[in-house]
């Protein structure tokens, strides 16, 4: 019999003795909701291994940065987490600050922890939607995505874009907040408590839900930290490392807000971590909002620092006055000399710790620029917190560490 | 007692005598300097001492200085210690033409994929790197891009066929 079928079916040489399989998760694989490359050697349906293969959407930011003025590097930054755009933007403008030793008002200070805040809830609500579509629930994702469609008004309302916001400016924001974005704010903190509350009862006490996250990639405080975890990953495993309270920035002390953690570090308690987050970024919204509107006749108009060599005068003043035309110009071809230093800048991104190094040697664009893009450091971690798990945690392990490709390969 | 740049200057010194050398406080980070044969002992002491307790690496990256002659490569590491909540920057220069450096992974999980993007970009060699092999860039690259050896485009040559395209 043996020698029938060897002799209809000729298998490869030694692959009898083969007892794995190789699968190659990627790089354009749906459910890997990005360009990442996993070559999964697989026992049947258990991992043996994971490698991950990075960098198919580099696109040399830190090169070209070399080259650029600071403000034009602000539409680079909008392209490393593109979920949350905003806090880049804002962390670069605050790392070129703390360069150039630019004050700002208390105003934009709060208007910037708004848009913040607001980019930190849409970054969230993509994520934990998109673990509850890995494991088989869609329904959520759309109940929110209205939401993410209100922020994104918002960030138009601002700035006039949505995906790539390039929002703000050194020193404080391109023109005013308008009273529809503020109507806008104010219609987004009145709805949305109730479709997060509905969000989570769909899934937090979700039997299903609970069966697939619960001890699916879980990782202990101190890997976690020797991983280079930050952010909300970081918080589930039980750490309760928060860049806006450790390193207050744009005026985050003002604010009450608490820092919710997790104990096992899978995915479940990451999604939790994320949910709870986005109700403190809502009260720290509210309490904002409430901050700014206290600001009575001519502070409440400021939206920017006094600072004419970084931040461009009003197009009607370039046309009418001398000095007005020569800061416009010397901005926009970047003939403003930096002072000479180096600063590290961290704020808390969406999903971690996002750094600035910046070095600047006196010249007008940096000497050198290093972005620390925290899910390229934590997603190292990956073969270690899927070894022994089943292919489709695999999946929405990938998908709970929160993975943007954009920062990943900058 | 909370941790101060001064007691950290003390501490190293005391350990590490006159190799430790240039502290500065740029922005108010303790930034300093010490032989890159040393880098390892200086993290594992940075690490182990119960004081100091700097186990949390922020960042590791790589900066190239073309007119340094003989030290025209620096590491930089960022340092974290969580529990007194302060960032030190420790830095180790190498010559390019053999930019031999103690690799941390050993100590830190997370040194792993940045070591091997401070590899690709500036070619600096990590010894006893697991796995020192390009991250971002292709494979067959025979050349270390962020070097200032490489400049970007000039963005006003003209040599260019730009009908297709522009510019």
């Amino acid at each position: 019999m043996s020698d029938v079928l060897h002799h209809h079916i000729k298998l490869p040489e030694g692959s009898i003795g083969k007892q794995t399989t190789t699968l190659n998760l990627g790089p354009t694989h749906p459910a890997t909701h990005g360009v990442f490359q996993n070559i999964l050697e697989l026992d049947g349906e258990r991992i043996i291994s994971a490698e991950q293969t990075v960098g198919y959407i580099h696109r040399a930011f830190e090169k070209i940065a070399e080259r650029r003025p600071l403000y034009q590097i602000t539409p680079l930054t909008d392209r490393l987490n593109y979920c949350s755009a905003p806090i880049n933007n804002m962390g670069w403008h605050l790392t070129c600050e703390k360069l150039l030793g630019v004050q700002t008002p208390k105003r934009v200070d709060y208007l910037r922890v708004i848009i913040m805040e607001l980019a930190r809830i849409a970054d969230h609500l993509i994520c934990n939607s998109i673990v509850g579509v890995d494991t088989g629930a869609y329904t959520g994702f759309l109940y929110v995505m209205q939401y993410r469609e209100l922020i994104y008004e918002i960030y138009e309302e601002i700035c006039g874009s949505r995906l790539t916001t390039n929002i703000g400016r050194i020193g404080g924001f391109e023109r005013n907040f308008t009273n529809t974005a503020f109507e806008k704010i104010e219609k987004f903190l009145k709805e949305y408590p109730k479709v997060l509350k509905e969000f989570e009862n769909l899934f937090t006490r979700n039997r299903i839900f609970m069966e697939r996250t619960i001890g699916a990639g879980p990782i202990s405080a101190e890997r976690a930290l020797n991983y280079g975890f930050t952010g909300p990953n970081l918080r589930a495993a039980g750490v309760d490392y928060d860049v806006r309270i450790h390193n207050p920035y744009s005026s985050y002390e003002d604010f009450e807000f608490d820092i919710p953690v997790g104990t096992t570090g899978d995915c479940y308690d990451r999604f939790l971590v994320r949910n709870q987050e986005m109700w403190q970024s809502l009260r720290i919204i509210e309490q904002a909002c409430r901050k700014v509107q206290e600001f009575k006749g001519a502070e409440a108009e400021v939206y920017h620092a006094d600072v004419p060599e970084y931040y461009l005068p009003p197009k009607e003043d370039v046309y009418t006055k001398m000095e007005a035309l020569i800061w416009h110009f010397k901005i926009i071809m970047g003939e403003i000399d930096m002072p000479p230093g180096e600063v590290y800048f961290p704020v808390e991104g969406a999903n971690g710790e996002l750094g600035f190094y910046l070095i600047s040697d006196g010249g007008r664009t940096p000497y050198r620029l290093h972005f620390r893009r925290p899910c390229f450091i934590y997603y190292q971690a990956y073969e270690e917190l899927t070894k022994g798990a089943m292919l489709s945690d695999a999946i929405i392990v990938m998908s709970s560490l929160n993975l943007i490709a954009g920062e990943m390969d900058a | 007692m909370a941790l101060t740049n001064e007691y950290i200057r003390q501490r190293l010194t005391e350990k590490f005598g006159e190799q430790v050398t240039n502290f500065e406080e740029p922005y108010g980070m303790l930034t300093f300097e010490a032989p890159k044969e040393l880098n390892l002992k200086v993290l594992q002491f940075l690490y182990d001492d119960p004081e100091l307790k700097f186990r949390f690496l922020t960042d590791l990256q790589a900066v190239h200085y073309p007119d340094n002659k003989g030290r025209e490569l620096a590491v930089v590491y960022h340092l974290h210690n969580l529990t007194d909540n302060i960032r030190i920057r420790f830095k180790v220069y190498t010559d390019i033409e053999q930019p031999d450096v103690f690799s941390a992974t050993a100590l830190y999980a997370a040194a792993n994929w940045m070591e091997r993007e401070t590899y690709d970009f500036y070619g600096v060699n990590f010894v006893g790197h697991p796995n020192l092999k390009r991250i971002l860039n292709v494979d067959e690259m025979d050349y270390f891009p962020m070097r200032k050896e490489y400049p970007l485009e000039d963005q006003t040559r003209i040599d260019k066929d730009d009908e297709m395209f522009g510019r």
